[in-house]
């Protein structure tokens, strides 16, 4: 049975030519950037490269792009980091309900040391309102904390409104684009982002990479001491292989998006099309327009999520779910229950993220193979039992 | 993380459906949670003649009706009042940690099913307390779509 893998929000495979472009820096060119014989400098350069990359594909310069361990440590960094370095100016900080928790969680530790902070609802699409941020902002309001495109319902967030917003409150903003970068077009400066998560598995890098952009002129305070690497800001040795990956990786994704974006809408497409024609008692969650090009997630009334993922499985189909035995609690996605679902709708959610090495025939598979599990689930159903009976 | 036999009875779930004019039916848990166990039972001179599920939930709880209706069919309610969330872990190879809860389920909806056999019937089961859960209560907690 071929496998097909649905999950490039989760990770992507990173692509060969970024493997090749990162192998002789594990075995030949292994020298640490910070040492001064030859073979350091070529690393030294190196990464000097793979930063004025990274910078190009979003529009800032290099010395604004911090290389970390990836995605969470970059959100990490960014909310502490601007905390602490503008307590004096407040304590405030704005963020969304439906946030990473990479992000939720790091504003949690901060109202327990004393920060409020507030979680902008979102709308049944998942999107904030802009009238509510203004009404947000205080005095003391330092930080705005919005990301840019959701993980599990790939709504996309107006960032260039929220961005003049903060520029004209004189607020920082920070926006964690971890499922953005290299998927959709960014450009920092035009959309006034202050600082912007990034990683590398995402965008078929490596995994353990990651960055931080950081405008010129943005006070932070560093969140790893140990060494004067990454301007005195990120102590600790460059990865060097990984960050000439991702380097890579972002090159590539920049100049293949419009064409690769093109084939996985249409797939995409195809797929929410023909699940919602194949199967009733369903809800597509996300923005119907704003939403990343590979995202379809749905609510399937009457089952479980987990127990979909495992009938998918058994088919050699790779997805996700926002159900609470996929989380590890009894809670299903705040993602979902944030923009209203009932908890037993949200429990029956699939997460499908494509990438362009799908094929219209997986989505032929997919269409042919789900509606079936969906089916044989619903017989298995008290709910959907009771509801037959109501019917009737 | 599930064990083949879990698995088995994921895919082929044994005595799944309904029973028309059932001696007793039990459902516990709640949507809210993510899962939900209906247990229907038919009882002929005090045995677990016949037995259906049918279950709202993850794979472990999909698995653990299934095991729980084969444990009880053709036991005396003596004999399937002594099963419990344990055995039927245990007749499924096990369960991860965060799974247990979902074998305590099974047994309440055996419990549940077989309260509702005494209620109906005027009958006294020693050992046998009246169901924790009632999920129309929790029902009604759910906002409507």
């Amino acid at each position: 049975m071929n496998k097909i893998y649905l999950d490039h929000a989760a990770t992507t495979p990173t692509r060969s030519e970024v493997v090749d472009a990162m192998l002789p820096y594990f075995t030949q060119q292994f020298g640490n950037p910070s040492s001064v014989y030859e073979v350091a400098r070529i690393n030294r350069k190196a990464v000097d490269e793979a930063r004025s990359m990274v910078a190009n594909a979003l529009g800032a310069t290099s010395d604004e792009i911090f290389f970390t361990s990836g995605g969470t440590e970059a959100d990490n960094w960014a909310i502490k980091g601007i905390a602490e370095a503008y307590e004096q100016k407040g304590k405030h900080i704005i963020t969304s309900a439906i946030e990473h928790h990479a992000v939720l969680h790091t504003c949690q530790y901060l109202e327990k040391k004393g920060y409020q902070v507030t979680y902008l609802p979102v709308d049944e699409y998942g999107q904030i309102s802009i009238q509510d941020l203004k009404e947000a902002i205080q005095e003391d309001t330092i930080l705005i904390t919005i990301m840019y495109a959701n993980n599990e319902i790939g709504t996309i967030q107006p960032i260039e409104a929220i961005g003049k917003i903060a520029k004209e409150h004189n607020i920082i903003f920070h926006t964690d684009a971890v499922q953005a970068v290299g998927h959709v077009p960014i450009h920092v400066k035009e959309m006034n982002i202050d600082l912007l998560s990034l990683s590398g598995h995402k965008l078929y890098g490596p995994k353990g990479i990651g960055a931080l952009y950081i405008r010129k002129g943005v006070r932070i305070k560093p969140f790893i001491h140990g060494g004067a690497q990454e301007r005195n800001r990120r102590a600790g040795t460059e990865n060097v292989p990984a960050i000439v990956g991702l380097a890579k990786a972002i090159e590539l994704s920049m100049k293949e998006m419009e064409e690769s974006n093109h084939k996985i809408i249409e797939l995409r497409d195809y797929l929410i099309k023909g699940i919602q024609e194949a199967i009733p008692h369903i809800r597509l969650n996300g923005h119907p327009t704003e939403r990343l090009p590979g995202n379809v997630n749905f609510s399937f009334r009457f089952i479980e999520g987990e127990s979909l993922l495992i009938g998918l499985d058994m088919h050699g189909i790779y997805a996700s779910s926002g159900s609470a035995c996929t989380s590890g609690s009894l809670d299903p996605s705040h993602v979902l229950l944030a923009i209203g679902l009932p908890h037993e709708i949200a429990h029956g959610s699939l997460r499908i993220t494509l990438g362009p090495e799908n094929t219209k025939e997986e989505m032929n598979y997919v269409l042919e193979t789900l509606p079936k599990i969906v089916q044989r689930l619903r017989d298995m159903s008290p709910l959907y039992e009771d509801f037959l009976r109501a019917q009737s | 993380m599930y064990s083949q036999k879990v698995m088995d009875h994921f895919m082929n779930p044994r005595n799944m459906g309904e029973i028309e004019q059932a001696s007793g039916v039990g459902t516990v848990g709640n949507a809210k949670c993510g899962d939900i166990m209906r247990m229907y039972i038919q009882v002929e001179n005090d045995i677990i003649t016949d037995v259906k599920f049918k279950t709202f939930g993850c794979g472990a709880a999909v698995a653990t009706s299934s095991m729980a209706t084969e444990l009880v069919k053709g036991k005396t309610i003596e004999e399937a009042l002594k099963i419990t969330n344990k055995s039927v872990a245990e007749a499924l190879d096990g369960l991860p940690p965060v799974k247990v809860h979902c074998s305590l389920l099974a047994e309440e909806a055996l419990h549940a099913a077989l309260w509702d056999y005494a209620q109906k019937h005027n009958l006294h089961i020693e050992g046998l307390e009246p169901p924790k859960e009632d999920i129309h209560e929790h029902e009604a907690e759910n906002p409507k779509e």
